[in-house]
């Protein structure tokens, strides 16, 4: 190499390169005044409308328990439906009505929803018609509005085939079916994040299908499962259209039973109670609201604890 | 170990609950009865057993006018006979009937006399049936405190509301003689949805067919109050409402007296307990099915309906019935109770 | 004695029969079958769906013209001279779902635009877990909340409008608007996600503007996720029952687009006639069966079109 031919490359490199700068600059520069005031304009955008949002849920929050206010005592968990006086009336029957029908969703959500997202993310070939028509199906049934599954379950459970009559089972039964797909989506998402060497490992050291499933997938797919789990209860527990057509009846003063008729949820009573024309009724109708928006508070910083709890980073 | 520790408060809490609420039972019966002066009626209540030995379940569904007055019944009578579970549901006289006549309910609450498809369908299952009489209740027909309108007849109440009709302002009523500023203003429809017992009746009474309506009126559905804020709102509208809700309304509604022949006939508790406000007069019942009189706590909470009838119904604001209606009734009881 | 090649491979024989399982594991194939059973279900329940609802309409077709109802523009099953033009009620649930998105895609995309791109970490995780809560509440709050004060408010603010008794569909639909907006978050909020860093990074590179960046990268790449937010969106508008039962009453029978006055929508409907007055097996109650199927067909297509966008977006990119 002559020293002579490399200094004029150079040379020529520098210029080209501080030419690119320059242009590049230039490009960037000329654009920047009108860049701030663009994106200005669009962050306050952004920012109203999330703030519209926020807004919304706020004075949702707040109006009800202005009007609920003056009804936020213990009675109001612990006293029964009365016409009479409607000042000394509570909800005590329908929390433990939405208790026992949530509890029965969920014995049913668990083992139904997961054991779906297990064979369709294990061990569905989906390849086989079935198996497409099964997935295609969860997602559509998803969507179905809370409604029509009344409508199923007054049909279906309470007359019909399965006939068990205006009881606490058959509001269980028409949630349980209404939350369904949401469980096994969210489990299926769950499932399908456990990464493939987790599982491909577990299969080579000799242990089968299910064995992997049970001690692998299931504890690290857990997080999400719940969070699912949850998000489906929150749900449930909020459903008044389904209930109305199941027969979660209005007035009834003494603790529910499973199959015995009779028993009512919170959200139907707001909702009966909201149509009755005393004032004391709207008081406590949106105090009832006031006790359903805690539960729900609290049951989705259930799922976010869990989420961040036990959120794993692969 | 966290988990554990959290998990645990959370049970504790929810079992603490579970125990508030189980333990509330107990109270309930003192609860219902301290309530000013309502104590005096709990302790006033006439026959029926107050033994407290019955139990069993007696349920109820129906109209969600004669619903209230059944749950009033239904509290005081198991404020006596703790061991019956009594339930009240409101799906609707209609809706109420057909779950009657296929045996899923005891009794129905009913704002209308069960009509020929629905005997028929009750034939169909086997279900006999008996009524009680529970107590007296009208329609009024609403229109603002301010409006120059004091009486109407029926013709001109079937005016206004019929099927086809054309009655778009007050002057368009025949005879009303309004002042032309009041004649000018559009006239505002307000009524009931056809699930209610409360259309049925009021379309047969006045149009002479139960449906039969003007297609254009305002449809406020299970709202009876609806109506009543309408007309605050606007002094040009009318409605028609059970009495009870105009009992409640206030001053910025009145009813109007209803000329059924005979004069106008204002709408007043005694007009309608003497049955003098016709058409909109009307008795509420409540069906029982044989098969559940055959149970001891089913014919003693009819007993109990009857005997207390009158607490009954001024606790929930109806009229209660005159004092022959409610002889009429006792006798019906004592020969169901004896045969 | 694996010195020689057939030894050697008779012996590694040995050891593969040993891997092979001793049973025929019948333990397997039974959880297989049950859990193939937990998946079926779900089949069971729309054959069921679709029994209980399109048999009474069948029944319900013999007596009404198909063409009167889907032409008819008077909705009164009830009355005497009774009607059955389902127009009535089918615009009020298009009047909730224009007004609904309306209100919902403006603050929802715009929302999930910043928190995706813009927010600080910080922001994030006390934004989304609010988003989440305002998914979680029950619809019936949500409706009084718009009976109660929305209507009022709305009346005070705008006079000038031509309001009529307690009810407004519009109304009830700002609350619908509000009640969807989670939906439209979260799942354009996981197709925005979902687009590579390298994409942004490269227009950054190139000397493009976040707002550039957002508005003309990623928004475009994320389209078929965002597609599919709205068209759920507009599926959960059309389903939602408790919001327009309590804050957009019943209307009137006549065909109406006022979206100041009360006006029924197909759920409000069958809600209403179902815990009502008219006896079963009349014609009159087979109507539920009707709307309800009506109302099924048309949040499946709704479904199945968003299906389409889901799968779109993730194939793309996972």
């Amino acid at each position: 190499m002559t020293a002579g031919s490399t200094e004029p490359r150079t040379k020529r490199v520098a210029l080209a390169t501080s030419g690119a700068r320059a242009a590049t600059l230039a490009a960037l520069q000329s654009s920047s005044q009108r860049d701030k005031v663009v994106h200005t304009v669009f962050i306050s955008m952004m920012l109203i409308a999330l703030g519209l949002a926020l807004l919304g849920l706020v004075s949702l929050i707040v109006f009800m328990a202005i009007e609920g206010g003056p009804r936020l005592q213990w009675e109001l968990l612990t006293g029964v439906p009365s016409t009479i006086s409607p000042e000394t009336a509570g909800f005590r029957t329908a929390i433990l009505g939405t208790l026992y029908v949530i509890g029965g969703v969920v014995l049913l959500i668990v083992p139904l929803g997961v054991g779906a997202a297990i064979y369709l993310e294990e061990y569905a070939d989906s390849t086989k018609w079935w198996n497409r028509l099964i997935e295609l199906n969860i997602q559509n049934l998803a969507g179905v509005p809370s409604i029509v599954f009344g409508i199923l379950g007054l049909a279906f459970i309470v007359r019909g085939p399965i006939s068990i009559g205006f009881v606490a089972a058959a509001g269980s039964l028409t949630l349980a079916l209404l939350v369904l797909p949401t469980v096994i989506l969210a489990g299926r998402e769950a499932i399908r994040a456990v990464p493939p060497s987790i599982t491909d490992g577990s299969l080579a050291l000799g242990a089968t299908r299910w064995q992997t499933i049970k001690g692998q997938v299931l504890p690290a797919a857990l997080p999400g499962i719940l969070t699912g789990i949850i998000l489906a209860v929150a749900r449930a527990i909020g459903e008044a259209a389904p209930l109305l057509l199941v027969g979660a009846v209005t007035f009834v003063t003494f603790n529910p039973k499973f199959f015995a008729d009779g028993y009512s949820t919170l959200p139907v009573m707001i909702f009966q109670y909201a149509n009755r024309p005393q004032e004391e009724f709207r008081i406590l109708a949106a105090a009832g609201v006031i006790v359903m928006l805690v539960l729900v508070l609290l049951m989705n910083s259930l799922a976010v604890w869990l989420r961040d709890r036990f959120e794993r980073r692969w | 170990m966290k988990l554990r520790f959290r998990g645990l408060v959370a049970l504790i809490a929810a079992l603490s609950l579970v125990l508030a609420a189980c333990g509330g039972d107990s109270e309930e019966t003192a609860t219902t009865g301290a309530t000013g002066s309502d104590t005096t009626t709990t302790e006033d209540m006439g026959d029926g057993d107050s033994g407290g030995e019955l139990t069993g379940e007696v349920r109820l569904d129906g109209s969600s006018t004669v619903g209230p007055l059944s749950e009033v019944a239904a509290e005081l009578y198991m404020a006596q006979q703790p061991g019956v579970r009594v339930t009240v549901a409101i799906s609707g006289t209609g809706g109420g009937f057909q779950k009657f006549c296929i045996g899923e309910t005891d009794a129905n609450n009913s704002s209308r006399p069960i009509s020929d498809e629905e005997i028929e369908i009750c034939t169909e299952n086997g279900i006999g049936f008996d009524f009680i009489q529970a107590a007296n209740d009208a329609l009024s027909v609403v229109v603002s405190a301010d409006l120059p309108v004091e009486c109407m007849t029926v013709a001109q109440v079937n005016q206004i509301w019929g099927a086809g009709s054309t009655v778009l302002t007050w002057g368009d009523v025949d005879g009303l003689d309004l002042p032309e500023d009041v004649a000018s203003q559009p006239l505002t429809p307000y009524g009931p949805g056809s699930d209610s017992g409360t259309f049925d009746y009021f379309t047969e009474e006045i149009n002479g067919e139960v449906g039969n309506i003007r297609n254009d009126y305002i449809d406020i559905g299970e709202d009876d109050l609806a109506a009543v804020r309408a007309i605050e709102g606007d002094p040009y509208a009318t409605g028609y409402i059970p009495f009870s809700y105009y009992q409640e309304a206030g001053d910025a509604v009145k009813a109007l007296a209803i000329d059924d022949g005979n004069g106008c006939v204002e709408a007043t508790p005694e007009n309608v307990s003497n049955l003098s406000y016709t058409p909109l007069g009307r008795g509420l019942f409540v069906y029982f099915s044989d098969s559940a009189l055959a149970r001891p706590e089913v014919l003693d909470f009819a007993e109990f309906y009857i005997d207390n009838a009158e607490e009954i119904a001024e606790l929930a604001e109806f009229v209660p019935m005159t004092a022959d209606q409610i002889e009429e009734q006792r006798a019906k009881i004592a020969a169901l109770v004896g045969g | 004695m694996l010195d020689t090649p057939m030894a050697a491979s008779s012996a590694g024989a040995d050891v593969r029969r040993s891997l092979e399982a001793a049973s025929p594991r019948y333990g397997e194939k039974a959880i297989k079958v049950f859990l193939f059973a937990c998946a079926a279900i779900s089949v069971a329940v729309t054959v069921a769906i679709v029994i209980s609802l399109f048999v009474p309409t069948f029944s319900f077709f013999q007596e009404v013209s198909i063409v009167e109802f889907f032409t008819g523009t008077l909705w009164a099953p009830a009355f005497s001279n009774a009607s059955f033009g389902v127009l009535p009620i089918v615009v009020g649930t298009a009047i909730v779902v224009v007004i609904s998105l309306g209100v919902a895609i403006p603050i929802g995309l715009l929302s999930s635009i910043y928190l995706s791109e813009y927010a600080p970490a910080g922001v994030r995780r006390v934004i989304k877990p609010a988003l989440e809560v305002l998914a979680g509440i029950p619809t019936v709050a949500i409706g009084l909340f718009a009976f109660w004060f929305m209507r009022p408010l709305a009346e005070s603010l705008l006079p000038f409008l031509t309001w009529q008794g307690p009810f407004s569909i519009g109304v009830a639909a700002v609350a619908v608007g509000l009640l969807i907006v989670p939906v439209i978050t979260s799942v354009s909020d996981d197709a925005m996600r979902a687009v590579p860093m390298s994409l942004r990074e490269g227009a950054f590179a190139l000397g493009a503007s976040k707002f550039e960046v957002s508005t003309k990268i990623v928004f475009p790449a994320a389209i078929s996720g965002i597609v599919a937010a709205v068209v759920l969106a507009g599926s959960r508008a059309v389903g939602e029952t408790m919001v327009v039962l309590i804050a957009a009453g019943a209307g009137n029978p006549r065909l109406t687009f006022d979206p100041t006055k009360g006006v029924q929508t197909m759920t409000s409907f069958i809600a209403g006639r179902a815990t009502g007055d008219i006896a079963t097996g009349t014609i009159v109650y087979d109507t539920i069966f009707a709307v309800g199927a009506l109302l099924f067909i048309s949040t499946l297509v709704l479904n199945m079109i968003a299906i389409r966008f889901v799968r779109r977006f993730r194939e793309v990119y996972e």
